[in-house]
């Protein structure tokens, strides 16, 4: 029952509510970046209550099962990893060996949604977004498990988040030493893929390609789609601040420490993408499998020698 | 009035089809974006593929060729979508009226339901319409 209410009220309703309001605060930023107003507070939410009423549309000749499960897929793993990164948040003694292993794994099945539902609609362009968006996962993939791995080690090898929050609590955060502030830096860019905005919105990007993997879905489809990286706007983040900026504590004033970690990771987010052009697919894949990934593994090597 | 249709009216993405013209109705179109006058603070935005459209800009007097291009436009937008013609060739073909190539015009293909005078309408004019064509459906 406690597991229910954990996945129904923190997994969904927390993180959705949440989410909406960090993607406002991306759209806001973005605006105010090019001297323009920007949208009212509740218009993500406008905007997926429209998309649920809207019409259905199936192409001909899409692989059905897998058009309309696609989005599900990817939804339901949100929520499932976002229940499991608050239970651990709220409550450290409450996590299960290997629960980093679980999070890693599940923040990947987004991903590979998209790509499902991109090969599923039968349309060309959303095949070649869909096909980019496996190199781009393939990119920067290892330097992120790279950089998630930098906590584990230094706060003794544990692969429970809720051991690596409690080790922060008592050291420190992992950000306060270099091997923390390096994998840090690492993890901002392939904070920027995973969410693919824009130096890397290859998969999906909108002057070319037309939204990529999107392009054939409406209604339902689509508003799951963007409800789930509203979402994974909030979640990402979160991930990275229990790993590198000690979490979120609901103790009073401090929550407000928390929100603003968050919030600054988000705009950070936001500036770099408003002041980057897109790269090509060859170009990302070279970035993080080079110098990225480089970084990450000075990271590690620092890590183990205790710095 | 349904909360489909109310949220439809918060958060109109317009797709943008020119059937032909002179791309001065376009260029005007793309300055309702720009800082000056900036339609996202009512939630629109351009839509790039039609699937994701709720609101169908057209610009340009109807050709023989684009006008099946339309028509086959206007099945695959999902419902419900709204129609807004905008320009003097949209509404009446213009200075084409009377050539072979334009037969017939927009509103007999589509069914429009809201029609902005212009050659070409100013930026506020448009966001006028839109507001014409939000508070026609509000009171529907």
């Amino acid at each position: 029952m406690i597991y229910l209410l954990y996945l129904l009220v923190y997994g969904f309703l927390a993180t959705a509510a949440l989410g909406l309001f960090l993607s406002w605060v991306d759209r806001k930023v973005t605006a105010r970046v090019q001297y323009r107003v920007g949208p009212p507070l509740l218009q993500p939410l406008y905007d997926v209550v429209k998309l649920m009423g809207k019409e259905n549309l199936i192409p001909a000749g899409a692989s059905r099962l897998a058009f309309v499960s696609a989005p599900l897929i990817g939804f339901s793993s949100v929520v499932v990893v976002s229940a499991l990164l608050w239970s651990n948040n709220l409550n450290p003694s409450q996590s299960f060996m290997g629960d980093w292993i679980v999070v890693i794994y599940l923040l990947t099945i987004p991903s590979i949604s998209i790509i499902m539902g991109g090969f599923a609609s039968k349309n060309p362009l959303a095949s070649l977004g869909a096909s980019r968006e496996m190199k781009l996962l393939i990119a920067y993939e290892l330097p992120f498990i790279l950089a998630a791995l930098v906590p584990v080690i230094n706060s003794g090898g544990s692969l429970r988040l809720g051991e690596i929050l409690t080790w922060q609590a008592e050291a420190g955060a992992t950000a306060t030493n270099l091997s923390g502030i390096i994998a840090l830096l690492v993890m901002i860019p392939t904070i920027q893929a995973k969410l693919a905005l824009v130096p890397f919105d290859i998969p999906e990007a909108e002057t070319e390609i037309v939204e990529g993997p999107m392009v054939e879905y409406s209604g339902t489809g689509l508003a799951l789609f963007k409800l789930m990286k509203n979402m994974l706007l909030f979640v990402i983040p979160f991930f990275a601040t229990i790993l590198f900026l000690d979490g979120i504590t609901f103790q009073g004033i401090h929550i407000l420490w928390g929100a603003l970690k968050i919030v600054v990771l988000v705009a950070l987010v936001t500036v770099i993408r408003n002041t980057n052009p897109r790269v090509r697919i060859d170009q990302a894949l070279r970035f993080f499998w080079g110098p990225v990934t480089l970084l990450a593994v000075a990271a590690v090597v620092l890590a183990y020698l205790g710095l | 009035m349904s909360i489909k249709l109310k949220a439809l009216l918060k958060s109109p993405w317009v797709f943008h089809f020119s059937t032909g013209s002179c791309n001065n109705c376009d260029i005007e179109i793309l300055d309702c974006l720009t800082p000056r006058f900036d339609i996202e603070r009512f939630g629109m935005l351009l839509a790039g593929s039609i699937k994701h459209a709720d609101v169908l800009l057209v610009t340009g007097s109807c050709n023989r060729m684009s006008a099946d291009r339309l028509r086959k436009l206007y099945d695959q937008v999902p419902k419900p979508c709204l129609v807004v013609a905008i320009g003097e060739c949209s509404m009446s073909r213009g200075m084409f009226i009377h050539s072979y190539n334009c037969p017939v015009p927009l509103d007999h293909i589509v069914p429009v339901d809201v029609y902005i005078p212009g050659c070409p309408p100013k930026p506020e004019a448009i966001i006028a319409g839109v507001v014409k064509l939000i508070e026609k459906v509000r009171s529907s």
